[in-house]
């Protein structure tokens, strides 16, 4: 076992020695191949033309720095979606040019060498590795509902936070608490920002994030060693920067007033606005409808589904998926008859008044005479 | 509160606790109304009180052109008021979704255009209330208070479809909040005319049809 | 029998707000449009006499009396009170700026009866002792002498005799069991006496019965312009046990208008019940008799002239096709005024106006309005049916030094009457 811990160490050392260039080199990926992975980041970051370059050289000249990906309560959608949607593209290679030392579901060790290769990467570069954290931390009771090799993710989270230079927070789960969170929220999850407290955060948040999304995020930091500009939740405005419903290639039906009402009906085929169905595009911002899935096949409108929303905070508790954003929630119906019955026995009770004040005056009136009328004389 | 909860609170309880208010409100205001009650009227009719009642229901919508030549800014941009108010509520598809969805709507773009002239006319009427001299002698701090109420959903909503001022989700919260508004104070302030015009118009109908009057 | 307060002016007005008035309130916008239908606001341009306005007392106090929120309101300090200033503010709007014409009524987009809601305040206004001291003089007449410009029975009696005289037509008094019971209002005894003798000639035509009720000839109220339904009530009950006791079948309004709302409509509801006879004005009974043919006319005037719609005839009282349907028979030049019929301008001196000397400067202001739409027509004669609107015009006229004499429409008739001789 400590001959296989070396031979780990040793490897690492030699994997972060390389530069992003050799390491490609190495792979046969060629240099055009690099340069256009480049301008396609550049172009979804929405950085300046010429960009592309600066990025090429950065990456090329980069050192591989060490990432830890750590999972709490989350359902893995997230890394299914950053490894498996792209394959075979050069997207992957994200991978080689960071050095990815612990990630419990993608790296071979596990167990105990999982643990101390982990512990061995953090100490190694303390205060300079990137923290990426998928699912949100339960804090009711003391945090026992997840635990990993019998320690808490409140605590796994302090300590792997401490020595980051900066912590990605993937998915909607670790960006703003995520489903795990949604009412009654059995195990009080909570977001890392809720947590982690002296670190630069940024969320990718979506259920699961773009693959692309994340990919260029990350690039961004090790191109500029910085994290991108983000909005006030938090999220790289290249990505995040539109609402769904703005980019959406069914806009134009919404402006004409043409809605799909049933999910089989005219509308729907003829692939008109889904906001009647409960499309939460218009207050969602993502990039979806730009970027789309799937190596850019469609995206969930395209496929004649409404957006739920889940690239925003409390989508899971923002009530139906499939009722317009204008409906309000809950029974109305209910309420009218409620608040109607208060108001007939509370206009009954003031109609009684009224019609009580009403009679004294009207039998209190004396009979008036011509005498009555003139005032003091 | 972050925006987006507080979007789901205005979608959610807010508007559940602004229409039990409105509800509540108007039933009352009715009750007041009601319960003091008509005499009968025991003078020989002429003619029909209900079809006189029926019918000033509908004429009174209609411009009175003794009254009209006199005041025709007023009276036009009380009727683009009032039907843009209408187009706007009623004509556009996500407020027709509030409503259950029973009927179509107009373009989206259109009713953004009307919205922008019902906002220009509640500000000539705002202009009016601050120069005209009777309108200056009969407004009270009631009429400011129910054309703000009215404005802020129109503006608000224009605002948001728009994307001025602020970004869409706070925009579309403030326009939600702020139709809760209107409903909360709609009960307690002029703006109960929306119901009360039937009786008005029906009483005073009712008056002119037994005289066989004009109405 | 206790002095006039404030307390028993609000108590008045209390009584008077039905689920009409409370509708009203609650519908106006303030859109202000109900004085661009008054003549005291156009011809004064004074926002003061905007007609909402003048039943902002009546408004308070449905608002503090009969609304939660008023309640409310009165219990946080927040309510304006209505105490003597409100009274003594309001006085002149309520009785010296309105005619009662209820041309505002007809006006608001909402359906709000402003002259209405004006005729119910003057009840608390009386009662708190604020009605002009002369409206209180012309009701004390009415009440004490029976007519409120003090007429009796021999004056009535007297000018009967100089008719009979004169045309040698036949006038009874307390015919038991006549057809109609004519009723006239003092000022057509003391200034239009033409008026009977138009009457005489037509009933002789066309061959109907008819009486003078020795205790109800007068049909003017003055209850109503003061705004007191108690004496309102005396007033308009001598005219229905007069009518009652001496069997007729319809009782006929003379040309004024106030009477014709008085005996009309509020009459039935003053007295609380139906009366056992009809009503209608003298314009009705004039059509129904042409269109019958039981009188025929010749001849056409052939002076340009116009004919003024009284307020109470017309807009109140739906008798706007008759006079026309009569002009058209004898004259051949009839024009419209401007805005005619159901909208026509008030003469100014309607609903007590006139009758209130201290009101005379006002009143002048607004014959303008009447002026202009005279001005526009330049007629002959002017045609009118109401013997108050006549009164006012002429002194208006006269004090604009515009020479159009004013003739009442049943006096026109009558002077085309195919004389026919019917057997005596």
């Amino acid at each position: 076992m400590s001959k296989d811990l070396k031979s780990m160490e040793q490897e690492h050392a030699n994997r972060n020695s390389k530069t992003f260039a050799e390491h490609l080199e190495q792979n046969g990926i060629s240099r055009r191949g690099f340069l256009k992975f480049c301008s396609s980041m550049t172009a979804a970051l929405a950085l300046p033309a010429g960009s592309a370059d600066v990025m090429a050289k950065a990456l090329a000249a980069a050192r591989r720095p060490t990432v830890i990906w750590l999972s709490f309560q989350e359902c893995t959608g997230c890394t299914e979606s950053i490894t498996r949607s792209y394959s075979p593209t050069i997207e992957n290679l994200i991978f080689d040019f960071i050095s990815l030392d612990y990630h419990h579901t993608l790296q071979v060790a596990a167990g105990q060498q999982a643990e101390e290769a982990k512990e061995h990467a953090m100490k190694e570069s303390y205060g300079k590795y990137l923290l990426i954290v998928d699912g949100s931390i339960p804090t009711k009771d003391g945090g026992i509902y997840s635990t990993i090799a019998g320690r808490t993710n409140l605590d796994l989270l302090e300590e792997a936070a401490a020595g980051a230079a900066a912590v990605v927070a993937v998915g909607t789960c670790a960006a703003y608490g995520g489903l795990p969170m949604a009412k009654p929220d059995p195990t009080g999850a909570v977001p890392v920002s809720a947590l982690v407290k002296d670190k630069p955060i940024m969320n990718i948040p979506g259920c699961p994030p773009i693959g692309l999304v994340m990919t260029g995020a990350i690039a961004h930091f090790l191109t500029f060693g910085r994290l991108p500009d983000m909005d006030e939740l938090g999220r790289p405005k290249a990505f995040y920067g539109d609402s769904i419903h703005d980019r959406c290639y069914r806009r134009t039906f919404y402006d004409q007033g043409l809605f799909a009402k049933a999910f089989d009906d005219e509308g729907a085929r003829k692939g008109w606005c889904l906001y009647e169905l409960g499309c939460k595009g218009p207050t969602t911002h993502n990039a979806c409808a730009t970027l789309k899935w799937n190596d850019g096949v469609s995206f969930p409108i395209e496929s004649g589904h409404p957006c739920l929303g889940c690239s925003e905070p409390n989508f899971w508790d923002a009530g139906s998926f499939y009722e317009a954003l204008s409906v309000p929630q809950g029974r109305t119906g209910e309420t009218i008859l409620k608040a109607g019955a208060i108001g007939v026995g509370v206009g009954a009770a003031a109609a009684a008044l009224n019609r009580s004040n009403k009679s004294a005056a009207v039998e209190g009136r004396e009979t008036i005479t011509v005498e009555d009328l003139k005032r003091e004389s | 509160m972050e925006i987006n909860e507080l979007l789901i609170w205005a979608r959610g309880p807010a508007f559940h606790w602004a229409l039990a208010i409105f509800v509540f409100g108007m039933l009352l205001r009715l009750f007041e109304i009601l319960s003091l009650g008509r005499k009968p009227d025991l003078s020989a009719a002429r003619d029909s009180g209900v079809s006189g009642g029926l019918r000033t229901l509908f004429t009174r919508s209609l411009p009175r052109p003794a009254i009209f030549s006199r005041e025709p800014l007023r009276i036009l941009n009380g009727y683009i008021m009032h039907i843009g108010l209408f187009v706007v509520i009623f004509l556009y598809r996500p407020h027709i979704e509030l409503f259950g969805g029973a009927w179509s709507g107009l373009p989206t773009g259109v009713v953004d255009a009307i919205t922008a002239v019902t906002i220009l006319s509640m500000f000539v009427a705002l202009l009016m209330r601050f120069y005209s001299p009777v309108l200056r002698h009969i407004s009270t701090s009631g009429d400011y208070l129910a054309w703000l109420i009215t404005l802020l959903p129109l503006l608000t909503g224009y605002l948001a479809y728009n994307h001025l001022l602020l970004e869409y989700t706070q925009m579309l919260t403030y326009h939600i909040l702020s139709v809760e508004l209107l409903l909360v104070l709609a009960p307690f302030t002029k703006l109960t005319h929306l119901f009360s015009f039937v009786l008005s118009r029906w009483y005073q109908g009712y008056l002119a049809g037994r005289r066989g009057v004009e109405s | 029998m206790s002095k006039p307060s404030v307390e028993k002016g609000i108590q008045f007005i209390k009584a008077q707000i039905d689920a009409p008035v409370a509708s009203f309130f609650s519908s106006c916008v303030h859109c202000g449009l109900c004085a661009e239908a008054c003549l005291f606001y156009t011809e004064t341009e004074d926002p003061k006499y905007t007609p909402i306005n003048k039943v902002e007392p009546m408004r308070r106090i449905w608002e503090q009396e009969y609304t939660v929120l008023g309640k409310l309101k009165s219990a946080l300090g927040l309510s304006k009170p209505i105490d003597e200033a409100t009274f003594k503010e309001w006085e002149t709007l309520v009785y010296d700026g309105c005619t009662l014409c209820g041309r505002c009524s007809v006006a608001c987009p909402l359906g709000n009866d402003i002259s209405g809601m004006i005729r119910k305040s003057r009840e608390g206004f009386a009662a708190a002792g604020y009605a002009p001291p002369d409206l209180i003089g012309a009701t004390q007449r009415a009440m004490e002498i029976g007519s409120p410009m003090g007429v009796k029975l021999p004056a009535v009696k007297a000018q009967i005799r100089h008719l009979e005289e004169d045309t040698g037509l036949k006038v009874t008094i307390d015919q038991q069991g006549a057809e109609y019971m004519v009723l006239l209002s003092s000022m057509e005894i003391m200034n239009f006496p033409e008026y009977l003798e138009a009457i005489a000639r037509i009933m002789r035509q066309a061959g109907k019965t008819w009486t003078i009720a020795s205790t109800a000839f007068e049909a003017t109220n003055s209850g109503i312009q003061i705004g007191v339904s108690d004496l309102a009530k005396v007033i308009v009950s001598r005219i229905v046990d007069a009518a009652e006791s001496l069997g007729v079948k319809t009782v006929i309004s003379p040309e004024c208008g106030h009477a014709y709302t008085a005996v009309r409509w509020e009459g039935p509801n003053l007295i609380g019940r139906p009366y056992k006879f009809e009503v209608k004005h003298i314009l009705e009974i004039l059509d129904e008799f042409t269109k019958a043919g039981l009188i025929k006319t010749e001849g056409m005037e052939e002076a340009r002239l116009t004919y003024h719609d009284p307020c109470q005839i017309a807009r109140k009282g739906g008798i706007v096709e008759q006079p026309r349907r009569l002009l058209n028979k004898v004259a051949s030049n009839f024009v419209e005024m401007r805005d005619a019929g159901a909208m026509n301008w008030c003469c100014s001196g309607g609903g007590g106006v006139s009758a209130n000397e201290r009101a005379e400067g006002l009143k002048l202001k607004a014959f303008k309005r009447k002026k202009t739409q005279l001005d526009e027509l330049q007629v002959d004669t002017l045609v009118t049916a109401c013997a108050n609107c006549r009164l006012t015009l002429e002194e208006g006229l006269e004090e604009n030094g515009m020479d159009i004499p004013v003739v009442g429409l049943t006096e026109m008739v009558a002077d085309h009457l195919v004389e026919e001789e019917r057997g005596s």
